[in-house]
This record gives structure tokens, C-alpha cells and sequence, in this order.
């Protein structure tokens, strides 16, 4: 019982900082990916990646992300192909000593909207939108954040002033937010004919943005799984040949 | 010592001219152990498989791992996504840090309530108290290198304290950046440190396993063995014992690498550090927490200012535990038989655990006082208490050897149990 006091006390140490400021709670959501088994919707996801190439890409990087990784959400080799040719990529030098332009190939990173932070600042009001790689992890709430934030534009509350090109955001630290509202519904005509409505394209974004965050979960809690069994068998092994060799001692 | 009957005629020939398996005889088949440890004393083994645990996955970071402040961000993630099972690597050693620290502490505890830094085994305990230290400097450098916004500004908090020491505070600082700020130079010393401190705590538990061996181990009766029937041979009888416990561990830290590897961790780690943008919270992971209040909850002392007597009670809630051997003027060990040293042991758990709450807040409202006074707490727990409780307190009497104590099972008035005592 003292272990289990103690363990819980330690626990609760590391809980403890998540809640530190008051906002709106978010509302919590329910993901494939949930859970010891939880896998990614491959179709959500890929509808999500629409979502990012047809809007969010405009202004956000994924820096970390490759055009092969798209692989781990069921995109095809032609497909990935396919979605990587679309792409300018800038190479070189060449033996002219020169840059130039070419069609994106699998192994691209993916293409950043602007050249540097300095370049989108200036098309931006001086904003710089995150790269969103891993702004899964990166926030508090993970999913049930970047999900929540793309639905909570609201008009400010009477009495509040808003800075210049600031948006009023309930989910947002301080909600203000320079990001204009990126989706309203039908914003994408999704190619497996799910109906485009907004509350569809953030969920299937965030599952999009989740799988890019930790592309290896699948793998991670299937390989868990198998270590886990093999544990509880080692442990239960153990706890019988302790037994046996301590009765004698009893 | 008689050399222990080899039968391999290789074994014998190197036995003659190196003695390793008379000594691994000795200390594993010889070694007297009392025969009463409960499943409290799991947690030093644990520890060292721990470090072990720690250096292997470590070591393979390492051949991944750019230290420097323009990819090291990037490099951890290439470990994440593309190195063929980089994650597992990298979440084993993550949440590792956070199971050593908890195995630890557990194991500092153990040794608070059952006496074990007393006579004959004051050194035994120093080490150890070494051992910590070198781990907390170690964890601290290791948790900059990913260069996220709470590796660098935790670098940052932590360096500047040195700017508190008088005089020569803001040269050792820049000594201790290598610059004007904490940049690449600071990175790249950190990494070299972190590579290297593991090998020196790895030197510390050598002696702090000497140290044990000389004496052998504590029990929870906290009395000496005074003859055969009160020991048994180390193996296999704790060593089987030890390997179900590392089972039961494993399987715990298996759940958290594998089912939620970043449940210990701040979010804010998986933003690349920006010099320019201060995080609206800095705060060190869980196992500092309760220290970090320490730092941040001593006002000004007299003509002390309160950051320089912040960083002295940081420094003095570990080394305080180095004079615990002559604080603790009780002559009796083990907490079983000091009807109140049992119960203030446990004021000081919950002192800890309210320390790491204050120390995850902001110092606003009641955390301040409940900081101070937690702190305030702390030190008069082992500066006034341990001796006073030792002088006025009447312990119990104790069993005359472990054998009588654990063979006469039930009706004990003693609370000696059988050895497979569980609490």
C-alpha cells in the first residue's frame, strides 16, 4: 500500500503542471488513434492531408515531413509520385554552378510555403505561422487542441479590444490570434466525396496532424503489445521460481 | 576464504592468474544477506540496472545526435522518424531519466526510514548522496540537448543561478556558457559532460557497492546479523528475488515508453529553442520540481539576497544529507522501532510532495507560503528534528536477532514480520 501511495504521489507530481493557466476547456474529442490499440484513419488522414495542401499550406511549413512519409497514411507509390511532382523544388548547383527548378521526387522534404521566417513575417502582417509537424505535441491538448482552435473563432466579448488584424479565438493563450479563420466549411471538395463541413475538415486535419507529429505510434504500441506479453509471462515465470526457491527459507 | 571448487579446467587456469570467478563466488554465492529484506530493497539493483539501461540507449543516441543549436532540434526528430527504432531508443532513455529518478528516490527513502545511513555505513550513504547529485547534474545536461524551448531556457534559469555567488558570480556564468549566452558552445559542452558523467557515477557506484560488501546490507529489523541462521546466501535467493522485482518495474516502465512516452514530459519541449521567446512557464521536469520550489520560495535572509540564499538552500536540501549519519542521534536504525521517528518520516514524504506542487505552480497566492513554509520544513525535519527526536524519543525494544524475530511469525509485538514482508 505504501508503494502504491508513494508511486501515486510521484505521478501526481508530473500531472500536476498541465492545468496551470484557466481557459476554456476544450471539449474532448474521440480519435481512432485513442487508446492501447488505436490506429490512424487512414482516410481521415488523408482527407486531412487535403486539407493541409489546399489550405494550410499556403501559410504553415512541415518542415520534418517527407513526401515519402505520406506512405504511412496509405497513399500509394504512384500517388506519392504523383503528389511530389506537383511540387517545385529548387536543387543545385548544377555543374553551371547554378539553383534550379525541378519536380519534387518522393524523397523531398515537404516544399515550406516561404523561403525563411523573415519572408512570411513580411506577407503576413509580421506574423509567423508554426511549422506544424509537431504541434500535435507541441500544445496542451494535442488533437483535441488544433481541433478545437480551428472552430473557435468567435466574436470577441463586449468590452474587449482587439489589437490590429487579431482574431478573437476561445481556445487561444490570451485569444488573440493573428491567424485569420483558415477553414468555414467546404473549403476542400474531398476526393472520397465525404461532405466538406467544418467540424469534418478540423477533425480530419487533427488526425492528419497527429500521424505527422509521431508517424511510428503504430508501430510503437504494436511492438508495446507484444512486449508487454512477454513481460507479464517473464514476470509470472520469475514469481514462480522465486517462490520455489524461497519456500524453503518461509 | 576457500577458492571455490572449480571444476573447468579453463576456469581454473584463469581463476590462478585472475581471480574473477573466486570473486564472483564470493560476492554472489558467499555473500551473506539477511535473510528478512523485504521487497524495499529491490530499488538499489534496480537503480543499476537503470544506469545500465540509461548508457546503452545513450550510446546509440549519441552515434544519431548532432550537438549543435541548428540541428540538434532536428536530429532528435530524424531519430524519431527515420532511424529504424530511433523512437524506442529515444522514448526508453527519455522516460527513463524519469524511472531512474523514481527508482532513486525510492531507494533514498528506504535508506531514511530504516536507519541505513547509520554506523558502520556513513559512507555507504555519502556515496550514494553523491551518486545523486552527479545524476541531477547529468538528467539536467542530458534534458538541454534536445534544444527545445525548455531544454534552452531551463539551461538558462538554471546557469544564471551562478550569477547569485558575490563577486565572481557573472564571470562563472559566462565561464560556465562559454559565451555571452547559452548557445552552441554551451551545447556542445553539455553534450561532452553528459556523455561523460554516467562513467563517473558508474566509478561512485563501484565504491558505493565496496562500501555495501564491507558491511553487507541493512534489514528492515535495522539490527546486525549475529550469526548463520540470520543470513542467507545473495544468490540465488536475491537474485531470483531481484529479477521478479525487475519484471514487475519493467513491465511499469514498458506501459509509459510504450502506451505514453510523453505523459512525463512539457509539450513545450517539442518547440525548437528560440532565444527571442520566453515560454509563459519555465518549468523542470517532475524530479526537480520539489527543489525548484527550495529556489524559488527563500526570501531575502537577513542580508542574504533572496536569489543568492535561494541557490544556498537549493545547494543545502542535498547537502544536509550528507551530515544525516551524526544529525540522527538515535542509536536504533530502523523506523519499526521509533514509535515517533515512524511517524515523522512520513511528514517529510508528504513535505516533499507538497514542495513538487508548489514547485509546478507560478509563486503566486498561497503556493508562496505554502513554499516557504514547506521549505522552512524541510530543513528543520533533518537539522532539528533528527536530533531531538533521537535524544527524547524511547524506541522500542529490539529483537534479539533477526532469526528470533522473523521465525516467531504472528503474535511479535515488534511488527517483525516474515521476509516476505510486503507494506
Amino acid at each position: 500500500m505504501r508503494a502504491l501511495a508513494l508511486a501515486v504521489a510521484l505521478f501526481a507530481l508530473a500531472v500536476v503542471p498541465a492545468g496551470a493557466q484557466e481557459e476554456t476547456p476544450l471539449p474532448k474529442q474521440s480519435w481512432s488513434f485513442d487508446g492501447p490499440f488505436g490506429t490512424y484513419d487512414r482516410a481521415a488522414a488523408q482527407r486531412g492531408f487535403q486539407v493541409y495542401e489546399e489550405v494550410c499550406s499556403h501559410c504553415h511549413s512541415m518542415n520534418l515531413l517527407h513526401y515519402r512519409d505520406l506512405e504511412g497514411i496509405g497513399y500509394s507509390e504512384d500517388e506519392i509520385k504523383a503528389i511530389a511532382a506537383a511540387q517545385q523544388v529548387t536543387d543545385g548547383p548544377n555543374d553551371q554552378g547554378e539553383m534550379y527548378q525541378r519536380p519534387g521526387r518522393p524523397s523531398d522534404a515537404f516544399v515550406p510555403p516561404f523561403a525563411n521566417p523573415e519572408a512570411a513575417r513580411a506577407a503576413l502582417n509580421g506574423a509567423l505561422p508554426p511549422d506544424l509537424s509537431l504541434i500535435i505535441k507541441a500544445r496542451e491538448g494535442g488533437p483535441d487542441y488544433v481541433d478545437g482552435l480551428l472552430q473557435g473563432y468567435k466574436n470577441p466579448p463586449a468590452g474587449m479590444k482587439m489589437a490590429d488584424n487579431m482574431q478573437y479565438n476561445e481556445y487561444f493563450t490570451g485569444h488573440q490570434i493573428a491567424m485569420p479563420p483558415p477553414l468555414a466549411g467546404d473549403d476542400v471538395k474531398f476526393a472520397d466525396g465525404t461532405k466538406a463541413t467544418l467540424t469534418q475538415e478540423a477533425h480530419d486535419v487533427a488526425t492528419f496532424l497527429t500521424w505527422a507529429s509521431e508517424p511510428t505510434m503504430e508501430e510503437r504500441k504494436f511492438t508495446g503489445a507484444k512486449v508487454l506479453i512477454f513481460l507479464l509471462v517473464m514476470t509470472g515465470v520469475l514469481y514462480g521460481a522465486k517462490r520455489q526457491i524461497w519456500a524453503a527459507v518461509h | 576464504m576457500a577458492a571455490a571448487p572449480q571444476q573447468n579446467k579453463i576456469v581454473r587456469w584463469i581463476d590462478h592468474r585472475l581471480p574473477i570467478f573466486t570473486f564472483m563466488q564470493h560476492e554472489l554465492n558467499e555473500y551473506p544477506t539477511p535473510r528478512n529484506l523485504s521487497y524495499w530493497w529491490n530499488f538499489g539493483s534496480l537503480s543499476g540496472i537503470m544506469l545500465v539501461i540509461m548508457i546503452v540507449t545513450g550510446v546509440f543516441l549519441a552515434m544519431q545526435y548532432t550537438p549543435n543549436v541548428n540541428m540538434a532540434f532536428d536530429s532528435v526528430e530524424r531519430i524519431m522518424r527515420d532511424v529504424n527504432f530511433g523512437w524506442l531508443l529515444r522514448y526508453l532513455h527519455m522516460n527513463g531519466a524519469s524511472f531512474f529518478f523514481i527508482v532513486v528516490y525510492v531507494h533514498l527513502f528506504r535508506g531514511l526510514y530504516y536507519g541505513s545511513y547509520k554506523e558502520p555505513r556513513e559512507l555507504l550513504w555519502m556515496l550514494g548522496v553523491v551518486i545523486l547529485l552527479l545524476m541531477m547534474a547529468t538528467a539536467f545536461m542530458g534534458y538541454v540537448l534536445p534544444w527545445g524551448q525548455m531544454s534552452f531556457w531551463g539551461a538558462k534559469v538554471i546557469t544564471s543561478l551562478f550569477s547569485a555567488i558575490p563577486v565572481v558570480g557573472d564571470s562563472i556564468v559566462r565561464w560556465l556558457w562559454g559565451g555571452f549566452s547559452v548557445d552552441n558552445p554551451t551545447l556542445n559542452r553539455f553534450f561532452s559532460l553528459h556523455y561523460l558523467l554516467p562513467f563517473v557515477i558508474v566509478g561512485v557506484v563501484v565504491l558505493h557497492l565496496v562500501a555495501l560488501h564491507q558491511h553487507g546490507s541493512n534489514n528492515p529489523l535495522g539490527i546486525d546479523r549475529k550469526g548463520p541462521q540470520d543470513s542467507i546466501p545473495f544468490h540465488p535467493y536475491y537474485t531470483v528475488k531481484d529479477m521478479f522485482g525487475l519484471g514487475v518495474f519493467l513491465i511499469i516502465y514498458a506501459a509509459f515508453v510504450f502506451y505514453m512516452p510523453n505523459a512525463l514530459g512539457d509539450p513545450q519541449n517539442y518547440v525548437q529553442a528560440n532565444p527571442m521567446q520566453t515560454p509563459l512557464e519555465i518549468v523542470p521536469e517532475w524530479y526537480f520540481l520539489p527543489f525548484y520550489a527550495i529556489l524559488r520560495s527563500v526570501p531575502d535572509i537577513l542580508f542574504i539576497p533572496a536569489k543568492l540564499a535561494g541557490v544556498l538552500c537549493l545547494f543545502g536540501a542535498i547537502g544536509v544529507l550528507f551530515f544525516l549519519p551524526w544529525l540522527d542521534t538515535s542509536r536504533v536504525r530502523s523506523a519499526r522501532f521509533r514509535p515517533v521517528y515512524k511517524w515523522v518520516f512520513w511528514l517529510l514524504v508528504i513535505d516533499v510532495a507538497v514542495l513538487g506542487y508548489c514547485g509546478a505552480h507560478r509563486p503566486e497566492g498561497w503556493f508562496i507560503l505554502a513554499g516557504r513554509l514547506s521549505t522552512l520544513y524541510y530543513f528543520v525535519h533533518f537539522i532539528i528534528l533528527f536530533p531531538v527526536i533521537g535524544w527524547l524519543e524511547r524506541p522500542l525494544p529490539l529483537p534479539t536477532s533477526i532469526a528470533a524475530a522473523v521465525t516467531r511469525k504472528g503474535g511479535a509485538p515488534l511488527g517483525a514480520a516474515s521476509p516476505m514482508e510486503k507494506h
